[in-house]
């Protein structure tokens, strides 16, 4: 077993007990990168020297008490980092280079974490299967003639073929829980404002979170003890106390309250998907949680109110991208004109489309119709959530309605890849969070290769330490994380 | 109910958003079936419901009124991102005519 292929966990352990050090650990990753990376284009950018330096550093600081100290980890393009090139997966900020990092990737510096490089995502993160990055798509690591999810679709691209420990995404309505689901790896949600998203590029801002994509729910409970709570640089951070979330894990569910709401099992979605789902329920029950049959009525609406409030607010943060204080710009003569160039030429088509429909949205005459409409009904999806949350202490539901699809089946019909979103986007609606991991496996009707099918636990606003939990006991108790693809 | 091609254009305009005769009309298209589907928001009873942007119930977050200090180097790089800059100045083009 290479080393590469450990958790968090395990590779910590070993550190502490020096049986390798960090330069090993990165040099793992990096070999792993070299061998396996032109298949799956997971990374934009590859940061082999610094990441040496870091894990250097690391191990000569020897200072192995916060478990992610010399371990090497991916960052979703998206987010900023100091002197590294990052892109948002857009040709508008191709060459761009910040001058301050993410708080997010800060931390993770501070406590010596080690940077392998910035991985691939759908264009400032709008889409559900990568293949709207700018550069290139990235494929599946279990069937590399499908997609690995998005927008995240790297991060998890990159975990599930050992390239890294563990990576940074986001999720606006699913690009972490998604692509985790398509790849097999495990996909945290936090509630809105857990984890600091300065520094972040936006989508939709009152969406927008940030979490971990690991191996096991243990390692994400330890990524998310570092990365959350409040920070001065984001005001939408609440001054929650951050517990440690890993300290509950291991005990057990019995007497848990598990919710299943009916409306998260929809015709036309995969039936070997249902199938996985009601066997997770019945190993929930087996553990000695108590399953309740739950109504979230309005779920049938959440795709279009999600689509119209996030395209709205896209509209809105895309407006910076004017070629005037950095990134691409065109050569026009006059500013209007070169507004225009700069976005015709530096956008691709889903955020263009982005653009247009919440400009529309938001315009005169309009705005009462589909944005404060929209707005409205997201009052009442979220109190649904909280209604539903007084008698129970979690809801457990499938991720997405499809296995993982093909390159190129769905890019251009916006609204069915809208779709694929259907049990994700409800939970950034109503801002609660959610995980994603693993819970069998099965073939496509169009396909021979086995693909992973994945599990979502949603739980009350900030009670990431819940979800937890239920996710490691069904873990624990299967095997599914286990399996690796075949590279 | 389909989309003009002049709504298309009219909307792009707000945006400062270049698009082609051959983006027009495929937005046309695709921006009128997202609207068709979201139509169906109206079946939702929102009287008297209040909208809501801010799910943890934070509201009004002030920050003192300071300058905080930006370093030297951190000050040149900020300029220097921007594409056309002189100095200690952004260059911008011009807006009349």
């Amino acid at each position: 077993m290479s080393l590469n292929n450990l958790t968090i966990k395990e590779a910590h352990d070993g550190l502490k007990k020096k049986e390798f050090s960090s330069v090993d650990l990165a040099k793992a990753c990096l070999e792993q990168i070299k061998k396996t990376d032109e298949k799956i284009k997971a990374f934009i950018t590859v940061t082999e020297d610094i990441a040496l330096k870091q894990a250097e550093a690391a191990d000569k600081k020897a200072d192995f008490s916060n478990p992610l100290a010399g371990i090497p980890f991916a960052l979703k393009d998206c987010f900023c980092v100091q002197g590294i090139k990052s892109t948002g997966g857009s040709k508008i900020l191709a060459n761009y280079i910040p001058p301050f990092s993410a708080t997010s990737a800060e931390k993770l510096e501070k406590e010596s974490g080690v940077l392998l490089g910035k991985v691939n995502l759908d264009e400032f993160t709008m889409g559900s299967s990568c293949e709207n990055s700018g550069f290139f798509p990235t494929k599946n690591p279990w069937d590399l003639e499908r997609v690995p999810g998005g927008s995240s679709g790297g991060s998890a691209a990159a975990v599930a073929a050992d390239q890294c420990f563990y990576s940074l995404g986001t999720d606006t309505g699913g690009s972490i829980r998604e692509p985790a689901s398509f790849c097999g790896t495990v996909g945290l949600k936090v509630t809105y404002g857990r984890v600091s998203r300065y520094g972040v590029m936006s989508y939709a801002s009152s969406f927008d979170t940030i979490g971990p994509l690991t191996k096991t729910v243990e390692d994400a409970a330890i990524v998310l003890n570092t990365i959350a709570g409040h920070d001065s640089k984001d005001s939408t951070t609440p001054p929650v106390a951050v517990p440690d979330y890993t300290f509950d894990l291991k005990k057990d569910i019995k007497g848990l309250k598990i919710g299943v709401p009916k409306e998260y099992f929809v015709k036309g979605m995969d039936p070997a998907i249902e199938k996985s789902v009601q066997e997770a329920i019945k190993k929930f029950e087996d553990l000695g949680a108590k399953i309740v049959e739950v109504s979230l009525p309005l779920t049938k609406y959440a795709i279009a109110t999600y689509y119209i409030l996030v395209k709205s607010e896209a509209s809105a943060n895309l407006a910076r991208y004017d070629g005037v204080r950095y990134g691409f710009s065109a050569t026009a003569d006059s500013l209007s004109q070169n507004y225009l160039e700069t976005k015709a030429q530096g956008f691709g088509p889903e955020v263009k489309r982005s653009i247009m429909m919440g400009t529309y949205a938001l315009s005169a005459g309009y705005y009462d119709a589909y944005y404060l409409k929209a707005a409205k009904v997201r009052t009442l999806i979220k109190r649904e959530f909280d209604q539903v949350f007084k008698d129970i202490d979690c809801l457990v539901a499938p991720v997405t309605p499809m296995l993982p699809f093909k390159l190129g089946e769905k890019v251009d019909d916006p609204l069915q890849m809208y779709l694929a979103d259907i049990f994700t986007v409800p939970i950034n609606t109503a801002g609660v969070p959610a995980i994603s991991l693993p819970c069998g496996f099965a073939k496509p009707q169009n396909g021979d290769k086995e693909l992973p099918i994945g599990l979502q636990i949603i739980g009350k606003h900030f009670d990431e330490k819940t979800i937890l939990r239920a996710a490691y006991n069904y873990e624990q108790a299967t095997e599914w994380h286990k399996r690796k693809p075949n590279l | 109910m389909k989309l003009t091609k002049e709504e298309v254009e009219h909307i792009a305009k707000l945006a400062r958003l270049g698009i082609s005769e051959e983006e027009k009309e495929k937005f046309r298209d695709q921006l009128s079936s997202i609207l068709e589907y979201v139509e169906q928001l109206k079946e939702v009873d929102t009287d008297e419901i209040s909208p809501t942007a801010q799910v943890t119930g934070l509201e009004n977050v002030m920050a003192a009124d300071v300058i905080s200090d930006c370093d030297e180097e951190t000050m040149k790089k900020l300029v220097a991102s921007a594409p056309m800059h002189d100095d200690n100045y952004i260059k911008v083009r011009g807006v009349f005519e």
